[in-house]
């Protein structure tokens, strides 16, 4: 299952079975790459780290 | 198959799917168990709803309020929350988690809060130099800033003070630990380490997400003990607890981390299933 980098416009590659939120990155920008859609496969820029972010 | 096996799926609370939460569906799901994520955008819940029939969930949200706040309306709704709210309360803030093990009695640096800039100012005197100052709320060695003196301390507190916002006007302050190069981080589910390893960093902060390197170890009986100990007196049931070597060859707990970050552990552990491991422990064992 493919899609579209939204950075970088080359083509995203996803798990057999993505799941909405999972983060992918992009493998020729290495942005970080939200599914914000799973059925089709659309992703966006994920969002930046929030300060109360964390382990 | 646990005894689980063909109840209420089991949710994992995250609004960000990363390798770690793949990785507990993964095991949920192999080990015979529905599965799903239960998107913390999409929760909300009043105050009056009356408790439902129960189940259980994964808190994995990587925002700490969020974390806190979902788990109380999670637990209200009946729900067993793992690891608890008043556990992501505690371990999310730095200084209730030494507060914590203060309590227990467990050997951690030297920790003063302070509630001015100012009153850091003669804390850090007090304590020593170097002096580390931390946020309350936050991971991976962000803003973890260590002071090498009076002057230091009074260039870096100034900037505290000039922040905009009331929590970072309370200041957290520990004595600084000079490890031997490396900290140890262990794993602990339920009363047990599954697993450990050691962290060394060129940084003198060791955590991974600073490009830490790390290898597997196996805890001597009395760090082991002290890791568990330092989980419960946190009331987490699943902890990443941060332990250090001073100079003095003392063990002392640095952190207790609620929402354990595995992806570092597993890599240096080839033979066991971390995530498959947390589910038979946790999912396993729930009532």
């Amino acid at each position: 299952m493919t899609t579209t980098c939204p950075e970088c416009f080359e083509t995203v590659t996803a798990p057999a079975e993505p799941v909405l939120h999972e983060i992918l990155e992009c493998a020729e920008c290495r942005g970080e790459l939200e599914v914000v859609s799973t059925a089709p496969l659309l992703v966006a820029l994920a969002p930046e780290v929030a300060e109360d972010w964390g382990e | 198959m646990s005894a689980r096996a063909g109840r209420d799926p089991v949710l994992v609370l995250a609004s960000r799917v990363g390798p770690d939460e793949k990785c507990l569906l993964t095991a949920l799901r192999r080990g015979g168990h529905a599965a799903e994520v239960l998107d913390i955008n999409a929760l909300h819940r009043a105050a009056s709803d009356p408790a439902g029939p129960g189940g259980l969930v994964l808190n994995r949200e990587i925002g700490q309020v969020r974390a806190r706040y979902a788990a109380t309306m999670l637990e209200a709704a009946g729900m067993t929350v793992v690891n608890s709210a008043a556990a992501v309360q505690t371990c999310g803030d730095k200084w209730l988690t030494s507060l914590a093990l203060a309590r227990a009695g467990l050997p951690a640096p030297r920790t003063v809060l302070a509630a001015s800039p100012a009153a850091a100012g003669e804390a850090a005197a007090e304590l020593g130099f170097p002096v580390v100052l931390k946020p309350l709320i936050g991971s991976w060695g962000r803003l973890v800033t260590r002071v090498r003196d009076a002057e230091e301390a009074a260039t870096v507190l100034e900037h505290v003070a000039a922040q905009p916002s009331p929590q970072a006007q309370v200041v957290y302050l520990q004595e600084y630990v000079d490890k031997p190069g490396h900290d140890l981080r262990a794993l602990v589910v339920r009363g047990e380490v599954v697993a450990a390893m050691r962290r060394y960093a060129d940084d003198w902060r060791t955590n991974v997400s600073r490009g830490g390197r790390t290898e597997p170890c196996v805890l001597d009986p009395d760090t082991e003990k002290l890791a568990v100990r330092a989980a419960e007196a946190t009331g987490a049931d699943i902890a990443g607890v941060d332990l250090a070597e001073n100079r003095a060859g003392a063990v002392l707990v640095l952190e207790v981390n609620h929402r354990v970050e595995f992806a570092g552990l597993q890599r240096a552990h080839d033979g066991l299933d971390i995530a498959a491991t947390i589910v038979d422990r946790i999912v396993g064992g729930a009532s």
